[in-house]
């Protein structure tokens, strides 16, 4: 009896500490991140900070508002660009698509993931960089330009789980509406979509999660010009390209003001993440 | 139970056995005691990576086991890296100020910084408060320098980078460059875009201009090699190796080398300006 | 209400925009992964594959590249799998469900969105200049490691915690002990779970980049240990290309990367398929 015991004993503390272990080093990066920024945070002043228009850590100015411009209207754009797409295109998996279409477009849609963001990157830098800027005007690395390609990243998270929402939906709705009469359109639009509005906005939360954390994609593709736009043919600078941009070589105040924009990063995914979670529960 | 069961459960035992196979033995591969004593890690400015690879090359060639691993970040990067220790050689293309001149510095070379704009601007020649006044945003349109109506796109390098630096002190004087410039954190980048943006006006290391870009006369001076040297073309700034402190074993020899005739030799055939050997 | 429009119109046009939206995803693959595939793949000969770099990319090949991104990705499974795994069990069978474990939930779930440059600043700091470690496949591999662990808690812990409560009454029922029926019922039933987990880690690994660069450099050499700095087949692809290196050596890379992560899905998918299959 006591060798059983025992021998729950060992993997049991075994387990605890690999937990632990696995925990505090996750901690450990929460804790850095506010170690090292919240200090500049406290000296700059938080609403300089958040607020202020000018970035040059060579003279001491840390406002970080331009990239916070950058942010928004990046995601924004790829928001508007993407989500109706990808509503479509759901719809079109769910509702129209033949069996055979459907099981090509799915894993294509999956493969679309995959694809690292430096190819993205790439890939606009060479198409769709020229096209902005012999069509419409500007340099061509543009806030349309990184929206464009931001649009083209959230497609499968957006499409993938906006569809397993309208799937789950319980096929009485669809007869329901058919026997008052309704037509397909009429049934999805009315009926189908707004009982999957729950799943449906969590994707497009998720999708906005990641856009917002997006660097490599649109570092290529922005301009990274530390000015707040004046157009979405304006070349812009995201919170993350900046890290990305300065981090290496950053030092003492301006390091730290790298971690603080981390920081904000943080607070943004874990607002974002509340609301997809949120939104999944009021089902 | 199922002929396919059994096949899969094989399966799955022969490719865990097979991954911790693989991993272990590229572990013990790759595990050394250490940093590697054999090896000399270079990093720092973009402008001079380009040349200490040639020179890491010809040297690996002729010391076979001898690993110089070299990376860019930039001058800033480079300068911090050595005073971290995290670099054992660091390269800078900006004089080095303040406290860092307490680093162990040596010049191996010397490049000029040219302007460049893309092969289809008609324009040849500015002068050097042309370019000012375009970085500093008082100038917008090429049309206001005799050029084809069109905004400038004006591209210029980050902030921790030497090129940047110098191109500042030596061409905006007091006047910052404005925030609107598009940053990009290589030589090669800004290249690139500026060859392929004919609205474009940027500034490289001269030893990289290349045919995709045309590197505009400064005040009716050709930026050329002999100009730099004879002092007509100004802009020009050291390429500087740097260390913690006086270099030893490995290391010191790897800077010889890059000091002697033969690695000068390599850096002026390179297009760099070299001052001749060094005891 | 303004014109009445017959429903069968709207349908009409509806059906039209909807298959217009699904053509335009499918175009917009074709654009990227053919074009690319297309101008990458011709250029994709056996010494590409077998020579390492050389005139900062723009000959040679990238076997050092290559043997960079296995090296790293390795580092990162093999610190990441075991402490994410057993977390994760630590967590559903040895701990109650409380408001600690919705916390650390919720905290794993947030640290797996924070974005890759973050940790790669962290990374940098940490590994490479605060533990010496320098620029190396360790500190990148370490540094992939805390990115993807959080991904792997919670994929593990959601496969573990669908395995039906009856598996484990039942092993207890015959006298198993808790390590037991771990090791012999619960580990079996929850490894697709598990497994995906882990290809979307790797599938992180192979295709991260900024953090990449700043942890374990961007050196051309072959690396000759852990400490050794190294590039990857992303960081190699991302300097060639945005330096404008060689055109065509960028596009072989990334072809190749397209069809590595290409393999790796196909991997996940067969091996969730097969277990699925197995259990029907």
């Amino acid at each position: 009896m006591k060798m059983k015991n025992f021998g729950e004993r060992i993997p049991q503390s075994l387990f605890f500490i690999i937990a632990l272990s696995a925990l505090t080093v996750l901690a450990l990066i929460t804790i850095f991140i506010f170690i090292e920024g919240v200090p500049l945070i406290a000296k700059v002043g938080f609403f300089k900070f958040i607020f202020g228009m000018k970035w040059a850590p060579s003279q001491g100015f840390y406002g970080i508002f331009p990239m916070i411009v950058g942010t928004i209207s990046v995601t924004l754009g790829a928001i508007i660009l993407g989500v109706p797409v990808a509503l479509c295109c759901a719809i079109f998996l769910a509702e129209f698509a033949p069996r055979w279409l459907s099981d090509i477009v799915r894993p294509a849609i999956q493969l679309l993931a995959g694809i690292p963001s430096v190819v993205y990157g790439f890939w606009g830098l060479i198409f769709i960089v020229p096209l902005i800027r012999n069509y419409l005007g500007g340099p061509g690395l543009s806030i349309l330009a990184g929206s464009i390609i931001l649009a083209i990243m959230i497609l499968p998270t957006v499409i993938s789980i906006s569809e397993v929402s309208l799937l789950a939906l319980s096929p009485l709705l669809k007869e329901g509406a058919f026997a008052l009469g309704a037509t397909h359109w009429q049934t999805i639009r009315s009926v189908l979509v707004p009982a999957a509005k729950s799943g449906i906005l969590a994707s497009i939360i998720l999708g906005v999660g990641r856009a917002v954390g997006e660097t490599m994609a649109v570092i290529m593709v922005l301009g990274n010009a530390v000015a707040l736009p004046n157009s979405i043919l304006s070349p812009v600078r995201t919170l993350t390209t900046n890290i990305g941009i300065e981090m290496g070589y950053a030092s003492g105040e301006h390091q730290q003001a790298l971690f603080a924009t981390g920081i904000v990063l943080l607070v943004i995914i874990m607002i974002l993440n509340s609301l997809a979670q949120y939104s999944i529960r009021r089902k | 139970m199922r002929k396919s069961d059994v096949k899969s459960r094989l399966f799955f035992r022969f490719s865990f056995i097979f991954c911790m196979f693989f991993s272990i033995f590229s572990l013990t591969l790759l595990t050394g005691c250490g940093r590697n004593a054999d090896s000399v890690v270079i990093a720092g400015s973009t402008s001079v990576q380009p040349f200490a690879e040639v020179l890491a090359q010809d040297y690996m060639a002729s010391h076979p086991g001898v690993s110089i691993d070299i990376q860019g970040g930039g001058s800033a990067a480079g300068i911090m890296a050595t005073q971290s220790g995290t670099t054992d050689i660091g390269m800078s293309s900006r004089n080095l100020q303040g406290s860092e001149t307490s680093l162990w510095s040596i010049e191996i070379a010397r490049d000029g910084i040219a302007i460049i704009i893309n092969p289809k601007n008609p324009i040849t020649d500015l002068t050097l408060q042309q370019v000012a006044d375009i970085y500093d945003g008082k100038t917008t349109n090429w049309d206001q320098i005799g050029g084809k109506k069109g905004e400038i796109d004006v591209f210029t390098r980050e902030d921790g980078s030497g090129t940047r630096s110098s191109f500042e002190s030596l061409v905006m004087g007091k006047n910052q460059i404005m925030a609107r410039a598009m940053v990009e954190n290589s030589n090669g980048a800004i290249r690139q875009l500026v060859a392929d943006d004919p609205a474009a006006i940027g500034y490289i290391s001269l030893g990289l201009v290349d045919t995709t870009v045309k590197a505009l006369d400064l005040g009716g001076i050709v930026p050329s090699r002999a100009h730099v040297v004879d002092g007509t073309y100004n802009l020009s700034r050291p390429f500087l190796f740097l260390c913690l402190k006086a270099p030893t074993g490995l290391v010191k020899d790897f800077i010889d080398f890059t000091m002697s005739a033969q690695g000068q030799k390599i850096l002026y055939d390179q297009g760099l300006i070299t001052t001749g050997t060094n005891p | 209400m303004g014109i009445r429009v017959n429903p069968r119109t709207t349908q009409r046009i509806a059906k039209a925009v909807i298959w217009s939206a699904a053509i335009l995803v499918l175009l917009l693959l074709f654009t990227i992964i053919i074009y690319i595939l297309s101008k990458g793949i011709p250029h994709i000969t056996w010494q590409f594959l077998t020579e390492i770099p050389s005139d900062m990319g723009k000959s040679g090949g990238i076997l050092s590249a290559i043997v960079g991104t296995l090296a790293v990705t390795l580092v990162a499974i093999v610190v990441a799998t075991p402490l994410g795994v057993g977390t994760a069990f630590y967590l559903t069978e040895y701990t109650r469900e409380s408001g600690v474990t919705k916390i650390i939930r919720f905290s794993a779930e947030s640290l797996a969105g924070i974005p890759s440059i973050v940790y790669g600043l962290f990374g940098f700091i940490f590994f490479v200049t605060y533990l010496k470690l320098g620029w190396s496949i360790l500190s990148g591999g370490l540094t992939l490691a805390v990115m993807i662990l959080p991904t792997i808690i919670r994929t593990s812990e959601e496969a573990i915690r669908t395995v039906p409560p009856m598996y484990r009454e039942v092993s207890f029922s015959l006298g198993g002990t808790k390590w037991q029926t771990m090791t012999k019922v619960l580990i079996p039933s929850a490894l697709p779970g598990i497994a995906t987990g882990i290809i979307l880690g790797i599938g992180r690994c192979v295709a991260e980049t900024a953090a990449i660069i700043l942890t374990a450099g961007s050196a051309l050499q072959m690396p000759t240990s852990l400490f050794s700095p190294a590039r990857t087949l992303a960081v190699h692809f991302y300097i060639l290309a945005s330096e404008g290196i060689s055109l065509e050596n960028a596009y072989a890379t990334a072809a190749i990367l397209i069809i590595l992560i290409l393999l790796i899905n196909i991997g996940a998918n067969l091996l969730v398929n097969r277990f699925v299959a197995k259990r029907r």
